[in-house]
């Protein structure tokens, strides 16, 4: 299993915090499903501590914590999101989210090239949430960035892995990183199909937060990624066009 | 005969002073904020008796507590009951049928329907249609129950609590956070503007993935357009991008809001237990009465009764959690 910067998951499961009908239903979604890591919206609860009875909740999780830079546009506000996030959670792990279009959610690859160099530099582990190109993300990596995290299909889509064969390719093109599917998961099947082509973790919020029943979501894809996993490592059959008996029969009696 | 004090002239205080006085027993409330004003959160709520629409969002209790307010609050303040209705634009689809799924006691509305209801929308075509709900005005039900007191006889006074009084009932908010120790706040954000040219008769809500946003008519082309639900206690001011989502959501229901006067902006903290549910506690010689969140209005009729219930007949609702009298 490949590590996080060094740190080894318990399972592939990584849940966002945002857009639960209340803590108390989201501590039991982390409770039920055991996922090992939670991101965290440092921008959208507000600066200077403000959040701070909900963020410690999210610290007695007993979780990675994971900060995310969401809803920020432009590198600096990334930055700045960054290092406050680092005071507030004592953690130099960031998930960078930088948003270059307001309709589809789609990462600015440029600016995050750029601010995830910044961050490499100023000590942070970054966590690129980045599509699946393969040039962005030799970029990234060229920037110091230890984990590529690409697109199923855009932020809060539901719409699983829109391309599977980019996914396929950036798997074989960076055989050593740690790859996270994030984003576009809607149903428990994406998460297994992600983790079937050979990734090490799934990332997901919506799928799980505004499910009728998010305790329930949140068991469900992890157990789906946890196939998932197992599926990949048990090396499947290749599917083939035509039948092919599972019980031999040449040399049966005739009778 | 004994005397009950309210600490706490908010929604919470004073619908749990009038249901006591209603029962008979002598009361007395205490705010040193004075009567309801824009001290208390409160006073910046949309008003909205919904509980079939909140259920989309919230636990069970909401839905069946909730549905004792309408009556409750038709005793004692103008109630308006035209139902809601609920929109979504185009690509929101997806959302109008997750509402409708999640939701109990709605009817699904086509774009004749919606012209029916609301002329004034324009290019919504699906929408639902909560036909049971109703809505008031926050600030003008403050005042009533607040007369409605005072003529009762229920003395105010515009102090802090003395110590030590017996049979307190407190109903601060997030101002008794100090004795719960489970309470949060959680930042709400509103604005109120007069759009003269634009008829809504009834509540409206907007459905988006991020950010679903109503608008309140107040009267006299007044609308309440709120609320965001944000996990943070800082309740300084609105921000840009608060005001530019309620504004958007207000544009899309109607470009003529593009032309509203912005009246009022509105920004403070709900009182809030982990499972967003009220409960009613009682420590010692206190009993607390807090955590209405995002429900003041639709939850402080039953939150009033189950503490009648505690203080006057010792019984125990739903909503008491802890007891060490």
């Amino acid at each position: 299993m490949r590590s996080f910067y060094g740190t080894e998951l318990p399972n592939p499961l990584m849940l966002g915090t945002a857009q639960y009908p209340s803590p108390a239903i989201l501590e039991e979604a982390f409770r039920t499903s055991g996922a090992g890591v939670a991101t965290v919206s440092l921008r959208r609860e507000g600066a200077g501590g403000a959040g701070q009875t909900f963020w410690q909740m999210i610290q007695d999780l007993g979780v990675h914590i994971l900060p995310n830079t969401a809803g920020c546009h432009t590198v600096k506000e990334a930055v700045t999101t960054a290092q406050m996030a680092r005071e507030v959670f004592g953690t130099d792990w960031i998930k960078l989210e930088l948003i270059g279009h307001t309709d589809s959610l789609q990462p600015d690859v440029f600016q995050l090239v750029e601010a995830a160099r910044i961050l490499t530099d100023d000590g942070f582990k970054v966590f690129p949430y980045t599509t699946d190109d393969l040039i962005v993300g030799e970029r990234l990596l060229e920037a110091g960035c230890e984990v590529l995290m690409p697109w199923g299909a855009p932020i809060g889509s539901g719409r699983g892995l829109n391309n599977e064969y980019a996914l396929r390719a950036m798997r074989a093109e960076f055989p050593d990183t740690p790859l996270v599917v994030d984003a576009g998961i809607g149903l428990p099947s994406h998460a297994a199909h992600a983790m079937e082509l050979g990734y090490d973790a799934v990332l997901l919020n919506t799928a799980v937060a505004r499910a009728g029943d998010p305790v329930l979501m949140a068991k469900a894809m992890m157990q789906a990624a946890e196939a998932g996993r197992l599926a990949h490592e048990a090396d499947p059959i290749e599917a083939r066009d035509m039948a092919e008996a599972s019980t031999p029969v040449i040399g049966k009696a005739f009778l | 005969m004994t005397t009950r004090s309210v600490i706490g002239a908010g929604v919470c205080g004073l619908a749990v002073a009038a249901e006591l006085a209603m029962r008979g027993a002598k009361v007395q409330i205490f705010d040193p904020a004075g009567p309801p004003g824009p001290h208390g959160c409160s006073w910046w709520a949309g008003g909205m008796l919904a509980p079939w629409c909140e259920y989309e969002n919230a636990e069970e209790p909401v839905l069946r507590l909730g549905q004792q307010a309408i009556g409750w609050w038709a005793e004692r303040t103008a109630v308006t009951k035209a139902g809601t209705l609920v929109v979504a634009s185009k690509r929101d689809l997806p959302d109008l049928r997750r509402f409708s799924r999640r939701t109990e006691g709605c009817t699904e509305a086509g774009r004749e329907e919606i012209a029916a209801l609301e002329p004034d929308l324009h290019g919504f075509g699906r929408g639902l249609f909560f036909a049971e709900e109703a809505h008031l005005d926050p600030r003008k039900a403050l005042q009533d129950l607040f007369r409605g007191l005072q003529e009762k006889g229920v003395e105010f006074h515009k102090t802090f609590a003395p110590q030590g009084l017996d049979n307190v009932i407190d109903c601060r908010g997030l101002a008794a956070r100090e004795y719960l120790y489970d309470l949060r706040g959680v930042k709400g954000e509103m604005l109120v503007i007069r759009a003269p040219d634009v008829q809504i008769t009834r509540p409206v809500r907007l459905l988006h993935p991020r950010i679903p946003l109503y608008i309140v008519p107040r009267g006299d082309g007044v609308y309440m357009l709120g609320a965001t639900t944000i996990e943070s206690e800082d309740s300084s001011r609105i921000t840009a991008r608060s005001m530019l989502e309620l504004l958007s959501a207000a544009y899309a229901l109607n470009p003529a809001f593009g032309e509203a006067e912005v009246l009022e902006t509105g920004v403070d903290l709900r009182p809030a237990f982990p499972d967003n549910l009220p409960r009613i506690r009682r420590l010692g010689k206190t009993i607390y009465a807090n955590g209405l969140y995002r429900h003041g209005y639709l939850l402080a009729p039953a939150v009033a009764r189950g503490v009648a219930d505690l203080a006057l007949n010792n019984t125990h609702s739903e909503m008491v959690d802890e007891d060490r009298a």
